[in-house]
């Protein structure tokens, strides 16, 4: 089948395009770029995306598909449905399943899983066995069975002493550590502390476990030479120890979530448990060091941490609610609303953070606009205003502080092995 | 009169003229509790849960005879069991036994935030009995009461509040309740036991017991929870007890017209010692009277308002 995306504007930072150009794909390869013949006009579908931005598929290295172990929240199905459906060509998800990423079966019971989908599904390994940060878990079995990084996520890596190993270890790979900061003796809180938490007498979580987790890990991977990632990082300070360990050459890398970029701990006033994940929102002084980073490159990707959980679970009360919010449906439109449109980054940088920056991190292969290439692209309308609308979301869980929040932004196709999403539709290519 | 608010969830937002109708009413009612005959109509065919997800004796008691006293029809729901358990959730819980059709809860949950959720998910009036480390309005309203019963007034007065103040619920609703009434309003604790940021809630923040004895008109002495302070927050309940306990000496050293509040249940030779818990400068069982004059007073003010 052929398909032409016709007048649409490239913009492939890592290529340096940037122009409005007719776009010939044919059975899901790029056929032709610009100059396409009237002969392949009438022989195709032509989709008029004048005005609309062509970008290498997006990709989201921190999200949870709770596949297997909790399928009543979200499975690799309905998880790469709501990918698919908030621009995301492919993802990244953690092992703190039941039973954890942490050997070859579960990896490839995952791949299997995520088969034949238009979004490709790549499992993060556990860096220790069950994640309980004793002994490492079979990395190169991990490795093999297409494991692209590795994480205790939920956790930090216990012991200095093991993440000294998983570091070392992964150098074999030039794989990433990608490590949730926080302290395992100062974890445990419900949210921020701070002025809020004192007023709203929730137990709180100070940034400074984050902030000692980042400065262990750089430390660490300074002294071994290994490939570290921060994951969801969200206080000042931590910004302030990766832009100062990137400046002295350690192979670090950090990624932050759209709600530590958009809300603060000003939120938790409502007890929503919506609001509560972790690490928990900060203040604003946070999130403006966050935007900071971003636009000085101290922090080089947007991840979702997209945390489904079942309603049950997360009604519960403020103390007993699981952490995390939903984030892959909202994630592009709060990306283009918060640091675009307010001219925090270039729409040129956040593919850059959004696309490039991920699958160099985990050592993949960036989509290329070429002819002869396979087609793994997101279409996005960037003037696009929309309401959030939770009940339309793909996801399986429903637990989004952002319900009925105008955005601005949105991807309205995607593309990618062979397959298209448009309007709420696959069809094959 | 009639109070603004519709529920009582804590002292934060409730106004001057709120916090005096309800101790102003509540003088009506500790009147009642002197007579041979304690009860009163008034909230006949009114019906009142009293849902405490944590433990609590006195609390619990004292709202419930308060619920009495002014005749209402009373049910007790006590768990110690939450959520995280598997088995029926807090909201089809409180889904059922509004069901039943009831006017009022009470709740004491160990979760902040429960009694605000309550009202999201209840048409009952809701009154918080104590919510995680937020707060417990009907604590400080009858540490208010009792106060202004003994001193006649509340404005002007320095009030300490001792003790582990981080972990809380009535330091808070003093706090609020207090500085509404125009005290002033200060706490003396190891930096341990402070909450992050205090400060900005306009509260001095001694680490001298003496001198707070010196400085203030009123030491409001919380109690120490001995599972969860000695070790994290304390050395040791000894070392606690001789630099922060509230003894005869450090009385009688520094000011010998302070007033002695506790919530209770005192642990005595830890927060205070004997002598103290028993002696003239306290006001320790007048203030459990009082609870039940405020608690009628808080419940007829709601309960009669729609």
């Amino acid at each position: 089948m052929k398909i032409i995306l016709k007048e649409i504007t490239l913009l492939h930072p890592g290529q340096k395009i940037n122009e409005q150009k007719d776009l010939l794909i044919e059975n899901g390869i790029i056929k032709k770029i610009g100059n396409i013949s009237q002969n392949d006009f009438s022989s195709s579908e032509v989709f008029d995306f004048s005005g609309k931005y062509c970008v290498p598929g997006l990709f989201d290295m921190h999200v949870h598909l709770r596949e297997p172990g909790r399928e009543d929240a979200e499975t690799v199905l309905t998880g790469s449905n709501a990918a698919a459906a908030g621009g995301f060509t492919a993802v990244a998800c953690m092992p703190n399943t039941n039973p954890a990423i942490d050997s070859a079966e579960v990896a490839n019971f995952i791949k299997h899983r995520a088969e034949k989908h238009l979004v490709d599904v790549y499992p993060i390994g556990a860096v220790s066995k069950e994640r309980k940060g004793e002994s490492l878990a079979p990395i190169a079995e991990l490795v093999d069975a297409g494991a692209v990084g590795f994480s205790d996520d939920g956790v930090a890596v216990k012991t200095s002493a093991l993440v000294r190993s998983a570091l070392e270890y992964l150098k074999m790979y030039n794989l990433p550590l990608m490590e949730h900061c926080e302290d395992e003796s100062l974890a445990g809180g419900a949210m921020n502390e701070g002025t809020i938490s004192t007023e709203l007498g929730l137990p709180a979580l100070a940034t400074v476990a984050e902030d000692l987790t980042v400065a262990r890990d750089i430390l660490i991977a300074e002294y071994v030479g290994g490939k570290i990632h921060i994951q969801h990082i969200s206080s000042k300070k931590s910004v302030e120890l990766v832009r100062e360990a990137k400046t002295r050459g350690v192979n670090i890398t950090a990624e932050v979530t759209p709600h530590h970029f958009t809300l603060t701990d000003e939120e938790l006033r409502t007890y929503d448990t919506n609001y509560k994940m972790n690490p928990p929102l900060r203040t604003q002084e946070d999130v403006d060091a966050i935007i900071e980073g971003l636009k000085d490159g101290t922090i080089d990707c947007i991840a979702s941490d997209h945390a489904p959980h079942a309603i049950e679970d997360k009604e519960a009360e403020f103390i007993d609610a699981p952490n995390g919010i939903l984030g892959l449906e909202t994630q592009l439109g709060l990306a283009i609303s918060e640091l675009v449109k307010k001219k925090h980054l270039t729409l040129e940088q956040l593919i850059e953070k959004l696309s490039i920056n991920p699958r160099k991190i985990l050592n993949l292969q960036v989509p290329l606009f070429k002819e002869g290439e396979k087609a793994n692209l997101t279409i996005i309308d960037t003037e696009l205003i929309w309401t959030v609308d939770k009940n339309k979301f793909k996801s399986k869980s429903r637990n989004t502080p952002f319900d009925k929040r105008l955005l601005t932004g949105k991807a309205v196709a995607v593309i990618n092995n062979g397959k298209m999403l448009i309007d709420d539709e696959y069809r094959n290519l | 009169m009639s109070l603004a608010i519709n529920h009582l969830l804590g002292l934060q937002n409730v106004s001057k003229n709120d916090i005096q109708l309800i101790l102003d009413t509540a003088v009506t009612f500790r009147e009642v509790l002197d007579r041979p005959i304690k009860k009163v109509p008034t909230l006949k065919g009114t019906t009142v849960v009293n849902l405490f997800y944590e433990n609590s004796t006195r609390t619990r008691l004292s709202f419930e005879l308060a619920e009495k006293r002014l005749s209402a029809d009373t049910l007790n729901f006590s768990t110690s069991t939450s959520s995280t358990k598997k088995g029926e959730t807090f909201k089809d819980t409180v889904r059922n036994i509004e069901a039943m059709k009831i006017d009022m809860i009470i709740v004491r949950h160990k979760s902040a935030g429960v009694p605000l959720y309550l009202t999201k998910i209840s048409n009952a009036s809701i009154i918080n009995a104590g919510d995680g480390q937020h707060e417990h309005p009907t604590q400080a309203l009858l540490d208010m009461y009792s106060i202004r019963e003994k001193l006649g007034k509340l404005k002007g007065l320095k009030i300490c509040i001792v003790g582990d103040i981080r972990h809380s619920r009535v330091a808070l609703s003093n706090i609020y309740g207090l500085k509404t009434m125009g005290a002033e309003v200060s706490v003396c604790a190891p930096p341990t036991m402070i909450p992050k940021n205090l400060e900005t809630f306009g509260v001095k923040v001694y680490t001298d017991i003496h001198k707070a004895t010196r400085e203030n008109d009123v030491l409001n002495v919380l109690r120490i929870q001995l599972e969860r302070n000695a070790g994290s927050s304390i050395p040791s309940l000894r070392e606690y007890h001789n630099y922060f306990g509230i003894t005869s000496e450090v009385i009688e050293k520094n000011n010998k017209d302070i007033l002695i509040l506790h919530p209770g249940p005192i642990n005595r030779g830890v927060e205070m010692s004997s002598e103290v818990a028993d002696g003239p400068y306290q006001i320790i069982l007048d203030q459990v009277t009082n609870g039940v004059a405020i608690r009628m007073a808080v419940l007829y003010l709601l309960g009669t308002k729609n």
